[in-house]
Parts: C-alpha cells; sequence; structure tokens
C-alpha cells in the first residue's frame, strides 16, 4: 500500500467533490457546513491515518467521519423547540449511519455529484457564477483556481461563492436533480461546468503535473452521467465525444520525464483505441440528433486529429474550416489562437502568423502564455530566429506550469 | 418557505383589451387563484390599482417628503401579488409560471425573511 500521505491526497483529489455532494444533502442543501465538515474530516485523517494506519475504505472513512462530525454538530445546535428541518437532518443523519456499514454505503447514492452539479447550474444563478460554484464545490478547486480560471481576483470570486451559497439557501433553491422540463433550462452551465472541469485536468493551469487524470476522469463519468440523463440532446454527447476523444491520447500526450508531447509528435500507438472508438460512435449520435453546436464542432476537430494514422495524413483544411465555423458561433480569443494554428498547417505559417498577429494586436489574452508561444512557433518555422527567441522569451514569462515552461526552454535553445 | 410573487406588467396593456378580453384573463386568474386553494399554497394575493393612485414616502434628515407616483418609473409597474407557500424555489417558479401575466409581463419571485433561520 502507498504511504498515507499520498493515499489522502489522492482521495481528496479523486472523491471530495463526492463526500462534499453526499454532505450537502445530508445536511439538507446546507453548502456551507458540508464543506466545513469536509476539511474538518480530512483533518482528522491527517492525525489518526499516520498513527492508526490507513482504513481500508479510505473515502468510506472519510465519508463515516464527517457525518459523525455532521451529528455532533447538529445535535448541539438542536435545542428544545428546535425547527422541524433541523431535525429532520437529524434524523435523516443518524439514519444513514446506522443503515450503512463502513465501505458500503458509497453506492447507496451514486447521483450525489450530479445533484450538486444541477443544483450550482440552478438559473436562478448568474451563469458564471454556476459553472464557479461547480468547479470550487464538486471538483474541489481552490477559490484561487477558480478565480484564475475566470479572470478575476480572488477576493472576488471569494465573496461572489459565498453570495451564491447564500442565495441557494435563502432563495431555497432545492438539492435535486429536476424534472425534465426544467432540465434543458440547466443543460448549458452543466455542460459548461463539465468542459471546464476536463480543461482543468487535461491543461492544469499551474503546478508540477500537466494532467490531472482524477478531474478529467470525474468530468467523463458526469458527461456520461449527464448522457444518460438527457438522451435526445445532441450536445451532450458531442461534449461526451469531445472528453472521450481528447481523453484518449492522455498518456501520449506527457513523456517519461514528464514534459508535454505535442500532437504532431505522439506516439499514436499509444492513443486508447477503445475511447476514439467510443468517441467516435458518440459524434455520429450527436450529428444524428441534429447537433451543430460548438460542442459538436470541437468534437469533430478532435475526431479529425484522431483519425490520422500519421500526423501528415491530418486534414487541415477541414480542420481551419471547422474553427471558423466555431469561431462564428463561440467567439472568443483562444478560439482564434486555435484557428490561427489551423490556418497555418493548411495555408502556410505566414498566414497563421498574420491571425495572430491580429489576435495580439486587438490586446486580448495578454497574459496568456500560449499567445506569444503560438507566435513563436510560427516565427520558427518561417526561420525568422531572433524574433522566435524573443517570443519564447515573453512567453516563458508568462507560463505556470513546469512541464511547459520545460518545453518553451528547449524550443529557445532550438532558435539561438 | 413563504415566497412573494409579484406581477410586474406595463399597465397600459390593460387598457388595450377588449372587454372579453379582459373577462377571458381575470378568468384565468381565478382558475389560477382557486388552484393554489385547492393545491394549499395559497396564503394572501391582491391586485393593485394602477400607479396614478400611488403616493411614495421618503424621511430624509428627519423630514417627511411625499411625492405623486411610485418610486421609480420603469416599463413594467407592480400591479398584484401572491403570497404563497412552496417547498423550495423551483415549486415557486412553477406556480409563478401558471400566473396569466406571466405571458406578458414579468413574475418576481421573493423569498419572505425567515428572522429565526439566522438566530440560531
Amino acid at each position: 500500500m502507498p504511504p498515507w500521505p499520498s493515499i489522502l491526497e489522492q482521495t481528496y483529489r479523486a472523491d471530495h467533490g463526492r463526500i462534499v455532494a453526499t454532505l450537502i444533502r445530508v445536511m439538507g442543501g446546507d453548502f456551507a457546513s458540508a464543506e466545513e465538515l469536509v476539511q474538518e474530516a480530512f483533518e482528522a485523517a491527517l492525525q489518526q491515518w499516520p498513527r492508526e494506519g490507513v482504513p481500508a475504505e479510505p473515502r468510506a472513512w472519510l465519508l463515516r467521519a464527517a457525518r459523525n462530525k455532521a451529528v455532533d454538530r447538529v445535535r448541539r445546535g438542536v435545542r428544545l423547540g428546535a425547527r422541524v428541518d433541523e431535525l429532520e437532518v437529524l434524523a435523516r443523519l443518524e439514519q444513514e449511519l446506522s443503515s450503512a456499514p463502513d465501505g458500503t454505503d458509497w453506492q447507496a447514492h451514486p447521483d450525489d455529484s450530479l445533484r450538486l452539479l444541477f443544483t450550482c447550474c440552478h438559473p436562478a444563478l448568474a451563469e458564471d457564477i454556476q459553472v464557479a460554484l461547480a468547479l470550487r464545490t464538486l471538483c474541489g478547486l481552490t477559490t484561487e483556481e477558480v478565480a484564475r480560471a475566470f479572470l478575476v481576483p480572488p477576493a472576488t470570486m471569494a465573496q461572489r461563492l459565498v453570495r451564491a451559497q447564500r442565495k441557494i439557501r435563502d432563495a431555497g433553491i432545492p438539492y435535486v436533480i429536476p424534472e425534465l422540463d426544467a432540465l434543458t433550462e440547466r443543460t448549458r452551465g452543466v455542460l459548461h461546468a463539465i468542459y471546464l472541469l476536463f480543461s482543468e485536468g487535461y491543461a492544469a493551469t499551474e503546478g508540477d503535473a500537466l494532467l490531472r487524470v482524477d478531474l478529467c476522469a470525474e468530468a467523463l463519468r458526469l458527461a456520461r452521467l449527464a448522457r444518460s440523463l438527457l438522451p435526445r440532446h445532441g450536445e451532450v454527447a458531442a461534449l461526451l465525444s469531445m472528453l472521450l476523444l481528447h481523453h484518449s491520447r492522455h498518456r501520449a500526450r506527457v513523456a517519461e520525464d514528464g514534459g508535454l508531447v505535442l500532437l504532431d509528435r505522439q506516439d499514436r500507438s499509444m492513443w486508447n483505441a477503445a475511447e476514439v472508438e467510443e468517441g467516435l460512435a458518440q459524434l455520429e449520435a450527436a450529428f444524428a440528433l441534429g447537433a451543430f453546436g460548438p460542442y459538436t464542432i470541437q468534437a469533430a476537430i478532435a475526431a479529425l486529429h484522431a483519425q490520422a494514422k500519421r500526423p501528415e495524413d491530418t486534414d487541415w483544411e477541414q480542420i481551419a474550416a471547422l474553427y471558423h465555423r466555431l469561431s462564428e458561433l463561440a467567439p472568443g480569443p483562444v478560439v482564434e489562437l486555435n484557428r490561427a494554428a489551423a490556418v497555418a498547417m493548411a495555408k502556410g505559417p505566414e498566414h497563421g502568423l498574420a491571425l495572430v498577429d491580429d489576435l495580439e494586436a486587438s490586446g486580448r489574452l495578454t497574459s496568456y502564455h500560449l499567445l506569444p508561444a503560438a507566435r513563436a512557433e510560427l516565427l520558427r518555422r518561417l526561420g525568422r530566429r531572433e524574433e522566435a527567441a524573443a517570443a519564447y522569451r515573453r512567453a516563458l514569462a508568462l507560463v505556470r506550469t513546469e512541464p511547459e515552461r520545460r518545453f518553451l526552454e528547449e524550443r529557445l535553445r532550438e532558435v539561438i | 418557505m413563504k415566497y412573494l410573487l409579484m406581477i410586474y406588467e406595463n399597465e397600459k396593456i390593460w387598457e388595450s383589451y377588449s372587454q372579453d378580453e379582459t373577462r377571458q384573463l381575470l378568468g384565468e386568474y381565478a382558475v389560477f387563484t382557486e388552484s393554489l386553494h385547492k393545491g394549499g399554497g395559497y396564503i394572501a394575493g391582491e391586485a393593485l390599482e394602477p400607479t396614478p393612485t400611488a403616493t411614495t414616502v421618503r424621511i430624509r434628515e428627519g423630514k417627511r417628503l411625499t411625492t405623486d407616483g411610485p418610486f421609480a418609473e420603469t416599463r413594467e409597474q407592480l400591479g398584484g401579488f401572491y403570497l404563497v407557500e412552496a417547498k423550495d424555489l423551483d415549486e415557486a417558479i412553477a406556480m409563478a409560471s401558471r400566473i396569466p401575466s406571466a405571458r406578458t409581463g414579468s413574475i418576481e419571485v421573493r423569498p419572505i425573511m425567515d428572522y429565526t433561520k439566522n438566530m440560531g
């Protein structure tokens, strides 16, 4: 068995959201208390595991610890003349604790995290806060990480999150998976949250590791659940397709030394064939359901990459055309940047460079390291080594993950 | 939980209705109110006289200022309300969406403050 700190860390990353989700349910929708209690349970593990050894079922242990603390807390709080809902919470907690032997209770409510996701994405909350709340609560990202994803200061994000949790409590937003008619109203936010969760896992914004496979796996699990809940919704199938196709490449994307391997240098035999196949089938399903939204286009792009046996077989014309359509449907600087890269491959680096220069002139993405990195790459291919070196240096000043830093440093050495 | 369902509508819209249309709409309101009574959610509900009958009162620096008209000039005016008991926001939203004026105006759903909740 691996040492306890790594098991605890692994459990935190993989299961924090699910434990919180369950706690919110038994606490009658109280987000803030649930988060605190789970935090206390992890602190208890930090104290006890080194002394008593790692329990056989770490996450069941943590869930039970959090619930015991919840019972204590509710009992302490419940006074004579307590309100009905407090008594209900207590009854529910005690019943769960007495009826579930350790380790088996985990399966009892597999949809808790979906319930949490749909609650976070309630239309009574503003759309950007829906996604932020889902990332914070369900995915266990820190407030700083969420703030970075939304490009706002951490203090602002913290305030917004508290306000949203308060609204859930005070306005009586229920902790349920909604009925079918309300389900579609929330799909946008739910899909966006799953997408961002996967992105955070697939290209972590900070730290030593390039990939956080646990986040990707959770995003895939949620996408599958959403797919089964909304079988006739084409964009859900498209999102699942896109996640599968990206995920199929994750082993080839990281070198043995932990470095980043770009698509054109990946060992394609390492791609997960089953996931590619399933991803292509889900894309077919999306088309059959008449979907042609942003997720469908991105899935189609990923599919074109997946179908190329060798990098030089890639249908860049088609990919550039799809990016063009995507930039009309879901305009944004990151899409523009990707389009520039595709155009460079289809028509030549000078065409791509023109698009990148436009983007830079627009003043967007000024703190995003991939903009100068892309520019550097195109300049390098055009043989403009000095300009390329300057652009690599600018990218290095902005990059936040270690593997990407190493990658850029290597490229810089090639041009100086 | 208790919720106030506030019915906002451009009040000119009622002037534009023919007698038949008005009668039909009032009939729909009667049916809706009856359904709230039957469903057990109804606590109170009233329609308001139009905004020309409104008076706004403020106290500023200890002095009372009384002015004609509603607090703010807007396109839609508060025309009536229901006070209901609902399990949660979703149930209150479901009730609000069945108010006939939801088709032409908008319904603001606000929870009634529970003073006991923050005193535990």
